[in-house]
């Protein structure tokens, strides 16, 4: 039998509080695709970190092609040839992509001035070979999330990685651009790369990884041929309990209306878009990465202006069209990029969740720690994130807590109506459940959800009626009995419908 | 060591640096541990003290306000011309001038806090020109000339007592306490927090992003204009001159103190702690008979060691 590439073991590190990895240890083989998965906080991504030297372990050694090696720094790691495309992108805004991609390393004329016209051209190569239409001049910050990890990706592979790490690379991905990704990581294991990659989409696991390694609570607790292991028992080694993955049965909509958008136009990426919402309804907003349906919800929420159109809440037009009065009126945005427009970084748990509804908790402008204690408690408890204490700063947490927290903010403001932009992007299977079971008992109480999301069966499973977005527009609007993922696709895309009766 | 919570660590180490500076000072010189120096020592440092307050606000928001040096200048030699005029009584023109000067100092503050808000000018930029603003209106309206031969009743705010404290130490200590509740204890100061975390989170929790900057730099230029009133008083006169560079100075002991400059970081026990210890600083030197110069070299030596220990601690 061939020696595996890479191996980790024994690998140990604790935080305050927490002991994030547990004698974990990890196999991979050269040209082989290994999956990493287990719930939210399991130490995926510490163990990650981890290779990739931006964590340094208590103990545990690392072998790679059969040599022990010391990883202390992320320039370490790039110097073993190991690559992390992080969980959260890290390029930066203001730089074009070349640059981006060279960051550190920028060729050089013999003069010690910036090559240029060579880190566009490499540029351009690497992109093309990934069939990537990007311009290498563009601003990062001009991209959409799917741009960018392409980006970070055409980086990873321009450092000649052998190892190339993708945490949760697929949670910002519409299908189509999955596909593409699939096809890029076969392209790169037949090259005799090993790729680790982090998913809480047990699916792709099993279309695009040979070998899965389970972890819960610190510890690799099994590894598995993909082929001899069903989803069903990989759950039940993740959670440690069965689960029937299924949408909870939803109530009817009221008549009332709770939003109504009328013909609005936000440029440059909304274009005349009407759309209503009742109370209690869970409506979907479908479409491909870039059709426009953040900024929709962004205009919506008064967060980004509108030029033309009206928005009515609760059948009154808005007083003033900013989030400030949005969050007062009683909606409530929870937004697709955590890092840049959700979390604040520098504060607590408990501080991240009460921030947009203070008035709660303070009297004569004071807040009463007590009372806000007990209320995230209460809440952090229902959603079970996992956190060594409510006062622990919210960098600390895993991604998927991280994104509990930011649900508990808009649970805790009470809002009427809410607008969730990719809710489940980075969360486990258990949790994900629990999530949908939320926002039907939220409609249930009479409170209505706007869904974006690009996991179709997400949009089918919950919502009473889903509009489909395209260019900026509404391409169509079907009621959960006409829609299948055919039709929500071919419309998103702009090609016929396919033809005879929708599914039943 | 076990270090329980980041910031509170901060703060117990700059203390811990301030105790072990005054047990070397009062080793090193007599004349430090005498009780009037004391009173002297925290007299200087008050109107530091005053402006250090304000600026912490500013910066845990992530900005900076370069112009609180120039505000003094302009607040004090304004204070000073109106306590002259022959109106009023003599009682009431100093009461008026001590508002307006107050008012001066807040309408400044708050037109930077409003061209940083409104049109996303860099703070840095906007205070940049406030500063040079202010300073040359001090000019134009005194031409140079020092206001001096104040009335003596405004002399009180900065030569009066309460019980034995200098007013000015008062004011000084009232502004860290109520400065202190209003950041921890109340929604502001955690929408101030939050800002300087993450401003486009913070807006779209809701909160009104520009009017919290706005009254930031509001409440920053007020507290310019008392620390520009207090001096005046202090020295009997507006001199066109006061205030010079001030704003280095309270920036560098608020950073001492453990703000973060990119903001979302900091606390007001840590500033004063940070300002304390660039006070004893200056003065145990000038005591140990150690020239101006190396004092420069010294405080920034210090400046750079708070800043170093700060990041392993992060680590
Ligand atoms: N810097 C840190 N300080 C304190 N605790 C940390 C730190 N980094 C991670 N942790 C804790 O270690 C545990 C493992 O976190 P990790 O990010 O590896 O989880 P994960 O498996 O990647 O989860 P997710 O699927 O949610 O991304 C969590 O409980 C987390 O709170
Ligand atoms: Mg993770």
């Amino acid at each position: 039998m061939v020696e595996p590439y890479l191996v980790m073991r024994g690998m140990c590190k604790s935080f305050p509080g927490v002991a994030a990895l547990d004698e974990a240890s990890l196999e991979v083989h050269a040209g082989e695709c290994h999956a990493l998965v287990g719930e939210n906080g399991a130490g995926k991504s510490t163990l990650m970190k981890v290779l990739a030297g931006a964590v340094l372990p208590d103990s545990g050694v690392i072998l790679l092609g059969g040599r022990k090696v010391e990883i202390r720094s992320p320039l370490d790691a790039r110097r073993c040839g190991v690559a992390m495309i992080y969980q959260e992108l890290n390029l930066l805004p203001e730089l074009t992509v070349a640059e981006n991609i060279f960051l550190g390393r920028e060729p050089r004329w013999r003069m010690g001035l910036l090559n240029r016209v060579k880190m566009m051209e490499v540029s351009r190569n690497w992109l093309a070979r990934l069939h990537q239409t990007i311009e290498p001049g563009r601003l990062v910050r001009e991209l959409s999330l799917a741009e960018q990890q392409m980006v970070e990706i055409v980086k990873a592979l321009s450092l000649e990685a052998r190892v190339m790490i993708m945490d949760e690379p697929s949670s910002i991905l519409t299908d189509r651009e999955l596909e593409e990704l699939f096809h890029l990581m076969k392209t790169l294991k037949n090259e005799g790369l090993a790729i680790i990659y982090i998913s809480h989409r047990l699916e792709e696991i099993f279309r695009i990884c040979d070998r899965a390694t389970v972890m819960r609570d610190g510890r690799t607790i099994a590894t598995h041929d993909v082929r001899a292991v069903s989803q069903g028992e990989l759950v039940m080694q993740m959670v440690g309990r069965a689960l029937a993955q299924i949408f909870p049965v939803r109530d009817a909509p009221s008549a009332e209306m709770a939003l109504e958008v009328r013909n609005v136009t936000s440029r440059p990426r909304v274009k005349n878009v009407s759309l209503y919402v009742r109370k209690g309804e869970i409506v979907g907003l479908s479409g491909l990465v870039g059709a426009g349906r953040t900024d929709l919800a962004r205009a919506i929420f008064g967060a980004q202006p509108i030029e033309e159109g009206e928005i009515l809440f609760e059948k009154a037009p808005l007083r003033e069209h900013t989030p400030h009065e949005a969050v007062r009126l009683g909606m409530g945005l929870l937004t697709e990029d955590r890092k840049a427009q959700g979390l604040l970084l520098n504060m607590t748990v408990r501080e991240n969740v009460t921030i947009a509804n203070l008035a709660r908790i303070a009297r004569y402008a004071f807040v009463s720690k007590s009372k806000e204690s007990a209320l995230v408690r209460a809440l952090a408890e229902g959603l079970r994130i996992k956190t060594p204490s409510l006062e622990q700063g919210i960098g600390n947490l895993s991604g998927g807590n991280q994104q509990k927290t930011l649900v508990a903010r808009w649970l805790f403001t009470n809002s009427r109506f809410l607008i969730v932009d990719e809710p489940t992007r980075g969360i486990d299977v258990g949790a994900k459940a629990e999530i949908y079971q939320l926002i039907v008992e939220l409609a249930k109480q009479g409170r209505s959800v706007l869904l974006i999301s690009s996991e179709l069966p997400e949009i089918l499973g919950l919502c009473h009626r889903i509009y489909v977005m395209r260019d900026g527009e509404i391409a169509g609007e079907f009621s959960a009995e006409q829609a299948s993922q055919e039709i929500l696709l071919a419309t998103a895309m702009g090609v016929p419908l396919p033809a005879g009766p929708s599914t039943p | 060591m076990k270090i329980p919570e980041r910031m509170r660590s901060t703060e117990f180490m700059i203390f811990l640096a301030v105790a072990l500076e005054c047990i070397v000072f009062a080793l090193l010189s007599p004349s430090f541990r005498t009780l009037n120096n004391f009173v002297n020592v925290t007299l200087q440092i008050a109107i530091y003290g005053i402006l250090a307050v304000g600026m912490t606000l500013v910066m845990i928001t992530g900005g900076i306000d370069l112009s609180v040096g120039s505000m003094v200048a302009l607040v004090g030699v304004s204070a000073a011309i109106l306590s002259k005029q022959a109106v009023l009584s003599t009682e009431i023109m100093v009461l008026v001038a001590i508002l307006a000067g107050l008012a001066v100092g807040m309408i400044s503050g708050a037109f930077s806090g409003f061209l940083i808000a409104r049109f996303g000018i860099p703070a840095f930029i906007v205070t940049l020109a406030m500063m040079t603003i202010c300073r040359g209106v001090v000019f134009l309206i005194t031409g140079g000339f020092t206001e001096g031969d104040l009335p003596a009743s405004f002399g009180w705010l900065g030569r009066g007592h309460v019980w034995i404290l200098p007013v000015p130490v008062v004011i000084m200590a009232v502004l860290f306490g109520s400065g202190h509740v209003v950041l921890t204890q109340t929604a502001f100061g955690r929408h101030v927090y939050a800002l300087g975390g993450n401003e486009e989170a913070s807006r779209l929790s809701g909160i009104r992003t520009h009017r919290v900057k706005i009254l930031v730099y509001s409440l920053n230029g007020l507290l310019a204009g008392l620390a520009g009133v207090t001096l005046a008083a202090r020295l009997g006169a507006g001199a066109p001159n006061s205030g010079l560079q001030y704003e280095l100075d309270v920036i560098a002991a608020v950073v001492v103190g453990g703000t973060s400059l990119n903001g979302g970081r900091g606390s007001l026990p840590g500033t004063l702690a940070g300002t304390v210890f660039i006070g004893v600083l200056g003065n145990g030197l000038n005591l140990a008979n150690v020239d101006p110069y190396t004092q420069k070299v010294a405080l920034g030596i210090v400046i750079l060691t708070a800043v170093w220990l700060d990041r392993i601690q992060k680590q």
